[in-house]
């Protein structure tokens, strides 16, 4: 019985966590899009399979809170073929799934992996939460937060990890803005104000082509985790 | 023997997926059959005799050093619902994938090459709390009081139930699974002269039923 160890700690916390595979081969980079629901997460996911499925190898893992209606969405529009896309439950508790607890969704990571290889993307969708709700490292390599201008312009204002922290801020639905009063402006200030020199994107997705400052953005963080598995 | 990795292992901050489970409980709030503390109590005793006290043994045995893939066959033999077996060895993967992390061990690592598939959570268990030096009684204890308390937790985000009315139960049912871990516990010394047939074989037949109910339905909170 080994209860005295060495102290260092186990490096493999997640078992699959490197970049590169025992093997030489790379394993996909994995995106969280967390958010508020109805920010405009699934609208999202789908807009990126869309446009980066003809030059990548994606799934998707949805974190639905007590359906399997996001995965059944982006099954009904097409935009991976069904095994590409996998659906965790979350037992009511949606932060822990992605934050605390991140066996189930871990799983249904490798599982993809293993049936799909080589895929370059995995996009993992949260149930949809308050501010506080990031994602663990463990769990993805980079993340993506999803607000709106729909859900108060002052959101960017009052903070939180997901605000502060995500590694892209997203502020969806601009095209509300006229119509709920929302001033994109001061948006923009104190989500500058908030997360210094961290990227923000306002987009519409309910404009053609609105996702590309997203794509864009993943390309970008694609070629990062490309260059460091080969360094 | 280190008393504090028992309550490592015990906790329900543990991360190995547990609280996406509800061991029946929303199968059984759909069906009104739980719906106040009182229900609640019936339900959680009664699973505790049942596949409480079976889970118990296993892990018992497990953690006694029985050979695991011996007793995943058992346990194969002890739960007849497809649905209730698909999440046992689900919660099995993750319990095993953060136990490898959180105790690494060679006998771990070997049970997970032998059966990427899955092993009944309750003999993952017991191996590893074998790996974390603790007895056949601590694994037992664990698994019996598990199999009251997740449906427990599950019931109170289900229903709104007062959470302290919650935990009284599993503080008044406390002697009840101490009992349970110990017939467990004397089953599973009785293994090596008399095989596996010596663990007990208690079963629920509605929780077997309204397992399967609950993994066809389409709405639901909680995998299992
Ligand atoms: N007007 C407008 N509606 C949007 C936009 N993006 C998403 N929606 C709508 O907002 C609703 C919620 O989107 P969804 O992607 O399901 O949000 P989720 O809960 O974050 O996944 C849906 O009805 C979408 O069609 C947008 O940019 N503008
Ligand atoms: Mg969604």
């Amino acid at each position: 019985m080994h209860l005295d160890h060495s102290t260092t700690l186990p490096h493999h916390h997640s078992h699959s966590a490197e970049p590169v595979r025992p093997d030489g081969s790379r394993r996909a980079l994995r995106v969280g899009l967390g958010g508020p629901v109805g920010s405009g997460k699934t609208a999202a996911v789908a807009a990126l399979c869309r446009t980066l499925r003809d030059r990548l190898s994606i799934a998707v893992v949805t974190n639905d809170i007590y359906t399997r209606e996001d995965a059944e969405f982006l099954r009904r529009e097409a935009v991976l073929s069904p095994e590409r896309i996998a659906a965790v439950e979350t037992g009511a508790c949606p932060h822990t799934a992605i934050r605390d607890d991140i066996s189930a969704n871990l799983e249904a990571v490798e599982q993809l992996e293993r049936t799909l290889r080589p895929l370059d993307l995995i996009l993992v969708e949260s149930g949809g939460d308050n501010l506080t709700a990031t994602f663990s490292r463990g769990l993805v390599d980079t993340q993506v937060f999803v607000i709106d201008v729909a859900s108060g312009d002052d959101i960017p204002r009052k903070g939180g990890p997901g605000i502060t922290t995500a590694d892209l801020l997203v502020v969806n639905k601009t095209d509300l803005a006229p119509h709920v009063g929302a001033d994109l402006d001061t948006m923009a200030a104190d989500a500058r104000r908030q997360r210094g020199p961290l990227p923000v994107a306002f987009i519409s997705l309910a404009t053609t082509g609105g996702i590309g400052p997203v794509a864009d953005w993943l390309t970008e963080r694609l070629t990062a985790w490309h260059a460091r598995g080969t360094a | 023997m280190t008393g504090a990795a028992l309550l490592v292992l015990a906790d329900g901050r543990f991360p190995a997926g547990g609280y996406a489970h509800s061991g029946g409980m929303e199968a059984a709030v759909a069906s009104r059959s739980v719906h106040d503390a009182a229900s609640l109590a019936a339900f959680c005793r009664g699973r505790l005799h049942t596949a409480g006290l079976t889970a118990a043994g296993l892990a018992a045995a497990a953690a006694a050093g029985h050979d695991p893939l011996m007793l995943d066959g058992a346990a194969d033999a002890r739960t007849p619902a497809p649905a209730v077996r698909a999440a046992a060895r689900r919660l099995g993967r993750q319990l095993l994938r953060a136990a490898r992390a959180t105790w690494p061990s060679p006998d771990l690592d070997l049970l997970a090459r032998s059966r990427p598939q899955g092993v009944h959570q309750p003999v993952v268990l017991g191996a590893t709390a074998r790996t974390a030096g603790l007895a056949p009684l601590d694994a037992a204890r664990c698994a019996a009081y598990e199999s009251a308390a997740g449906p427990a937790t599950a019931a109170v985000r289900l229903l709104g139930l007062d959470p302290l009315d919650a935990t009284a139960l599993l503080a008044r049912i406390a002697g009840e699974v101490d009992d349970v871990a110990r017939a467990a516990t004397d089953a599973a010394s009785r293994v090596t002269a008399d095989g596996v047939g010596a663990l007990p074989a208690a079963s629920a037949p509605l929780l077997d039923i309204i397992g399967e109910r609950h993994a066809a339905r389409t709405v639901r909170l909680f995998a299992s």
